[in-house]
């Protein structure tokens, strides 16, 4: 049952992932003109000037001279045999761009989703088993504080407060020592030092809207009589609130694999500008601006199937978690 | 019959208050009683009586904003005397006795067990709270406990979630799951009155098998007379908080000393025969409405291309006549397809095949103009009134709201209208501008009959419209569309699976079951001399009033051939 399920979503994924490839490839050739038209006015910007011919000559080079459905297919034929191309902005095959960023924006990811739940579950059930308490009243405001203020605007105090009060830059992942240093267990260490302060910055709104989420859901589960049923078999509160309306409450936290990642990368570039942070997003911009469609492609490409995969993770999840789904 | 024995729990005024801003209000005004081990002992009351926050009282889980200023609850299994409201609501000791000593189940079976566990691990946890026994043996005793419920296949319904079952069966499961560690008491509240006469008959069947197998007290909480004649030793008739009558159950039907207890006599015993108000339809009255060969299947679509895996002929080959100022009942369990028949013919659904020929024009054929003139004569009533009514809405709004969108009334004239069928609908007209949070479940059923009837129709469906009421209210709500058919000469289509009602309320019936009809003729003919198999079962489910033929009457279950 579970796992013709699974391979049925997994089959269905090679058509999206395919519709995805169009769509990314659309959208990064949507903005008139292409690489070159770019490269050649920053060219014009410091007085350099070239001739019609140089200009075919590097388009010809580049091959944006054939038509666009022509490129598409090269792009998806060269795809498919693991091979992103070339940034034209670079001069570099674009999976040696690509990687490290990609592993260090999941790195980050993960490890912000881990703080998201770990901070938003306990809070979400003490305010809703103890709702109009005090402790309550303490974590919703500071819920709406956390959503209410822009990641970016959090980054910049507590960067300030990092430097002022406690005389380090707390910017960036690693330190300058470590940044082009090969990766080690020190450099790992490094990492998960220099992580907290993003995951906090990039985790806080997603914590108080989980809290919120929570709250709600487990207060509309812990009035059903099936809570009363275990509680008249004799659990202990405890017990049954965590077996019975949490797991039922519990859906909406799975769902956050799914958007976590697209969230993260497409909201956060802005903090990821500010924190200086290794991730994808500040590069994607930047590969973007400047209309390098390889490098671009790529990460869209990339980013698009991480979230389709979270989405099944977070579907089979919700399956293994909830019998209803699996019987639709 | 003499039973000189201690009684097993002892309720001594019992003292409950919820604590408001407005300060203490009392739910239960020192009210006492006992149970006594191998008896049944029936809690009645109408809504609001305070039964159901006695049954939670016992198991010490009072909802949280009310508290026990007095009395005590006395539970003793063994010799040993233990004051259950002196325990910690949380602590262990009370933990030990829920669900180990004193066993309670609940009025929903659709709600009341989880719907992400397995049926199984829900009775193996009960079991394991309460005996030191490993997972294995508790499967096992949960796959036991289940055969003694009569759940088919219980090695394979171990395993099963609780929305695979029926209503019957869920219920089955929660009974299980109570005496699964047998217990000495078992409190129900309320365990049929989501269910069909004939699940329910089986249900208290089931309990009172149990019961002598196992010797348990058992503390029934229902509203329903007929159960009480059905199955109880000892009847306590609460009202507003207090106890107003007890006593043994045979004093209680032949001498009932309280006036409540007589006026909920009295509501059951009138559902005994028709009403005598009843105006019967004109010898040559023409007919309203025929119904031909009606059909609608519900199809079933699976996969990518939509193939139809499943058919459920929700209503095969329905037809029937109904006669200016006739009532027509159709009772049937639920699934039975009477339901839908009364949506076919408001057209909510489309059927797929046959003739609904209203007044001469076919309803079936008929465009959405037409529709929109018809249904300004044919009004549907719903069954629950809590559901029906928006709740942002006033009364006022509500009634006038057929008028305003039919462009029929405005300003003065509309008020005066939604005024004079509040009066029709025995309601203060003084109330229209408030909500209908602010109504009684009756009251807010007469506020939708009155919204019914706000277009002066002339076919009402009324689905169900009195089974989410008290019984002493179903005859009032009853006796209003009595009033309301003589005085404006409606034809009635009444759905109910109460035979009672049915034969209160209704000139003719048709009885369904699996989308067709087993039987249709005048309701007194049906009722006293049923010819189909099937009408006999259902009418043999019916609980009849009257302890003293408790036993006389041999109950049995219809099975379609396949």
């Amino acid at each position: 049952m579970i796992w013709r399920y699974i391979l049925k979503r997994v089959i269905w994924m090679i058509p999206f992932m395919f519709a995805v490839s169009v769509v990314a490839f659309l959208l990064i050739q949507a903005p008139p003109g292409d690489y070159l038209t770019t490269y050649i006015a920053k060219l014009g910007e410091s007085n350099e000037l070239l001739d019609q011919a140089s200009i075919d000559n590097l388009r010809a080079r580049f091959g944006l001279d054939q038509p666009l459905y022509v490129q598409y297919f090269k792009w998806v034929a060269n795809l498919l045999q693991g091979d992103f191309g070339m940034s034209f902005e670079w001069r570099q095959p674009v999976s040696d761009l690509v990687w490290e960023r990609m592993g260090l924006t999941l790195c980050l990811s993960f490890a912000t989703l881990l703080f998201t739940w770990a901070v938003a579950f306990p809070i979400g059930v003490y305010s809703a088993v103890h709702k109009y308490s005090i402790g309550d009243y303490i974590a919703t405001t500071i819920g709406f504080i956390g959503l209410a203020t822009p990641n970016f605007l959090l980054a910049l105090i507590l960067m300030y407060i990092g430097v002022v009060h406690f005389g380090t830059d707390v910017g960036g992942l690693f330190s300058p020592e470590y940044q082009n240093a090969p990766w080690s267990a020190a450099k790992v260490w490094n990492l998960v030092e220099h992580l907290w302060l993003p995951v906090i910055v990039l985790g806080t709104s997603a914590t108080a809207s989980l809290i919120r989420i929570m709250r709600a859901n487990l207060l509309d589960e812990l009035n059903k009589p099936y809570v009363d049923t275990a509680r008249a078999k004799g659990l202990s509160e405890f017990a049954l609130i965590m077996k019975y309306p949490v797991r039922v409450a519990l859906n909406p936290f799975i769902s956050t694999i799914g958007w976590v990642l697209p969230n993260l990368v497409s909201g956060a570039v802005v903090t990821a500008i500010v924190l200086s942070l290794p991730t994808a997003g500040p590069l994607m911009l930047q590969a973007l601006l400047s209309q390098d469609m390889y490098l671009a492609g790529a990460f869209v490409l990339l980013l698009s199937s991480l979230t389709v995969i979270g989405m099944l993770i977070s579907d089979i999840l919700l399956v293994l978690l909830d019998p209803r789904v699996r019987y639709e | 019959m003499a039973t000189d024995m201690h009684p097993i729990l002892q309720i001594q005024n019992l003292n409950l208050g919820f604590s408001m801003r407005q300060g203490v209000f009392d739910v239960l005004h020192g009210i006492s009683f006992d149970l006594h081990r191998g008896k049944t002992t029936c809690v009645v009351g109408e809504s609001g009586s305070g039964k159901s926050v006695t049954a939670r009282t016992i198991l010490n889980m009072v909802p949280p904003p009310g508290k026990i200023n007095g009395g005590r609850i006395l539970f003793n299994p063994d010799g040993t005397e233990i004051d259950l409201t002196a325990l910690d609501p949380r602590g262990p000791a009370i933990r030990q006795i829920r669900g180990g000593r004193i066993a309670m189940i609940f009025q929903e079976p659709m709600s009341s067990l989880s719907p992400v566990h397995t049926i199984g691990s829900q009775i193996i946890e009960a079991i394991r709270l309460h005996r030191d026994v490993s997972k294995k043996e508790a499967r096992n005793l949960a796959i036991e406990v289940l055969k003694q419920v009569e759940i088919p296949n219980p090695d394979k319904a171990v395993d099963r979630y609780a929305f695979e079952f029926s209503g019957g069966m869920r219920q089955r499961a929660m009974i299980a799951m109570a005496l699964s560690c047998r217990p000495d008491v078992l409190i129900a509240d309320e365990p049929t009155t989501a269910l069909d006469v004939t699940t329910q008959a089986e249900i208290l069947d089931l309990m009172k098998n149990l019961q002598t197998e196992m010797g348990m007290a058992i503390m029934f909480i229902t509203h329903d007379m007929g159960v009480v004649a059905e199955i109880a030793d000892e009847v306590l008739v609460m009202e507003k908080g207090h106890v107003v009558e007890q006593g043994n159950i045979h004093q209680i039907f032949d001498a009932p000393q309280h006036p409540y207890t007589r006026k909920l006599l009295g509501a059951v015993r009138r559902l005994e025969e028709p009403a005598a108000a009843k105006v019967r339809p004109a010898q040559d009255a023409g007919n309203i409405l025929r119904v031909e060969n009606l059909q609608l299947r519900f199809e079933k679509k699976e996969g990518f291309f939509q193939r139809v895996t499943d058919v459920t002929r929700a209503v095969d080959g329905v037809s029937f006549d109904l006669k200016q100022g006739e009532a027509l009942g159709i009772v049937g369990e639920s699934g039975s397809g009477k339901t839908t028949v009364g949506r076919c013919i408001a057209r909510v659904y489309d059927p797929n095949a046959g003739v609904i020929d209203y007044n001469g024009q076919d309803l079936m054929t008929a465009n959405k103009e037409a529709l929109r003139d018809t249904r300004k004569q044919v009004r549907m009533i719903f069954q629950d009134p809590f559901a029906s009514l928006n709740p942002r809405m006033t009364v006022k709004q509500i009634i006038a709201e057929p008028l305003v969108v039919n462009g029929i009334a405005k300003g003065q004239e509309l008020e005066d209208r939604v005024a004079k069928l509040l009066t029709e609908v025995g309601l203060d007209p003084g109330m229209m501008e408030r909500y209908p949070h602010a109504f009684s479940g009756g009251q807010r059923q007469r506020i939708v009959v009155a919204r019914a009837i706000a277009l002066e129709p002339r076919l009402v469906i009324a689905d169900e419209p009195t089974s989410a009421l008290d019984v002493s209210i179903r005859t009032q709500v009853l006796d209003l569309l009595m009033k309301l058919q003589a005085e404006m000469g409606l034809s009635f289509i009444f759905i109910s699976h109460d035979m009672a009602v049915i034969r209160y309320f209704c000139d003719r019936v048709a009885v369904m079951y699996r989308g067709k009809i087993a039987e249709i003729g005048e309701t007194e003919e049906i009722i006293t001399n049923p010819q189909h198999p099937y009408t006999k079962a259902l009418l043999s489910s019916v609980p009849i009033p009257d302890p003293k033929l408790r036993g006389t009457r041999q109950r049995h279950r219809y099975l379609a051939e396949a």
